[in-house]
């Protein structure tokens, strides 16, 4: 049987991984190369590694980090943060990369993501979403969830599966940062309208939430944190183990 | 040395980092030359069969990948490197395979579940079919990443591991020294770098 993933997400800027709360406050927490190989040996599925840069050295600073981190960690690696054109795809998938996670540059040009699931797979292609709820709606929200598309995001997400993204990374603005659980709310409604593999990430605070996740909405493929991970709140190896006695389906 | 087959398909950036991981020194190459020197083969690949199926043939690839097999090389196919091994290919279309595994490359759509999501991707359990040099260093049960929508049917006497995703799905091949993983041991951790290492000290 096919399990279910852990993938920590790390956040990274000018060459180290920071993690904020809400999308502020950040602080650093490690090297991305370290951290990488750490989360590696302790069972991590995945890693994905997010591009807070703004500045272009930050940003070859960047794949540096990240071909020296695929040389040395072999799962599977997703990349994200500022992805606009075919050539980020081209630059990040060169040093390494799996698949490339496209977010504000699919609001922007929708046709990305068809060209680049052309060019290189379905599979490559992973759409994150920031969601946040606004009038009783789910609104997708851009620049880091900072700007209001006024798109609703389950028909974005639908659309965005249409042209060609392989999968779904769901991040709830409402619960990130605050620890008290996924937004299965949300979860349950990107499940049912969408056949590709969907990934949580928003709320992680402790082993139960992720439990929660998986029992209460069995479509969901994958749980996705990040400060939990990075300080210590949640072992990966602890948690698998947890899945595992709760009948989840696990790599141990 | 190791030659990993380039025709154009793929990254192959990690393929190489791993096997230099386990101590092994690998050539991307599509020089003839090269790869006649090399003492074992790896071909790689992502996309669709058809396309590949078409570089593989026009780069001259296919001709210096059959030769160096029908000598006794070790060749190993991952992922639609391994499909480019069987006879023929159906996405979008029908396509000749290299031909060295007997059987066919069919949608997993067509034996799985509807509930089933494709592509299959993610971390699955190898059930073993037939002992093999390549489980040398794993053990059955260990997990190995997945990302595939279709699978090698018609082919039982070359299977050498399934696993199981609504249906039994082929997950590894040998045919005499010809080789081929679904899955991608380049991306399966400690179990792919075993798999690796086993297909790297196979005997020549």
């Amino acid at each position: 049987m096919i399990t279910k993933r852990i993938i920590p997400c790390l956040d990274v800027k000018d060459g180290r991984v920071v993690k904020g709360i809400k999308f502020d406050n950040l602080g650093d927490v490690n090297s991305p190369v370290e951290l990488a190989k750490y989360y590696s040996s302790c069972g991590a599925d995945e890693l994905v590694f997010y591009d807070i840069t703004a500045s272009s050295d930050g940003r070859k600073l960047f794949t540096e980090i990240l071909t020296e981190t695929a040389k040395n960690v072999f799962i599977p690696l997703t990349v994200g943060g500022g992805i606009s054109t075919i050539e980020d795809f081209d630059r990040v998938l060169k040093c390494g990369a799996d698949k490339v996670s496209v977010n504000s540059g699919a609001i922007r040009n929708p046709e990305i993501i068809r060209e680049a699931s052309q060019l290189y797979g379905d599979q490559c292609v992973v759409i994150s979403v920031d969601v946040k709820r606004v009038d009783g709606e789910f609104r997708v929200f851009a620049k880091g969830g900072r700007e209001d598309t006024g798109m609703e995001a389950i028909s974005w997400i639908k659309h965005c599966v249409e042209l060609g993204a392989g999968e779904v990374v769901v991040n709830s603005i409402d619960t990130d940062g605050v620890k008290e659980g996924f937004d299965l709310e949300l979860l349950k409604q990107v499940c049912e309208a969408v056949q590709v593999p969907v990934i949580a990430s928003g709320g992680a605070g402790c082993i139960e939430d992720f439990i929660a996740l998986f029992k209460e909405i069995p479509d969901i493929d994958a749980g996705l944190a990040a400060s939990v991970f990075h300080f210590g709140e949640v072992e990966i190896s602890e948690l698998k183990k947890v899945m595992a006695e709760n009948g989840i389906t696990a790599r141990l | 040395m190791i030659a990993i087959i380039d025709y154009g398909v793929g990254n192959l950036f990690s393929l190489r980092s791993s096997l230099a991981a386990i101590g092994y020194d690998a050539v991307v190459t599509s020089d003839v030359e090269t790869i006649e020197a090399c003492d074992r083969i790896i071909l790689p690949g992502v996309g669709a069969f058809g396309d590949a199926s078409d570089k593989l043939q026009s780069s001259g690839m296919a001709d210096v990948v059959k030769a160096e097999a029908a000598k006794g090389k070790p060749v190993m196919g991952i992922c639609l490197g391994m499909q480019l091994l069987f006879d023929k290919g159906y996405e979008y279309g029908e396509y000749d395979g290299l031909g060295l595994i007997k059987g066919n490359i069919v949608p997993i759509a067509d034996v799985i579940p509807a509930s089933y999501k494709i592509p299959q991707i993610g971390w699955n359990a190898l059930d073993f079919k037939q002992e093999s040099p390549l489980f040398k260093y794993i053990k059955e049960g260990d997990h190995v990443y997945f990302v595939h929508s279709y699978y090698a049917a018609d082919c039982d006497e070359s299977v050498i591991a399934t696993t199981e995703y609504g249906a039994d799905l082929t997950a590894a091949v040998a045919n005499g020294n010809v080789y081929g993983c679904q899955f991608h041991p380049e991306k399966s951790g400690e179990v792919g770098l075993n798999i690796l290492r086993a297909f790297c000290e196979l005997e020549v």
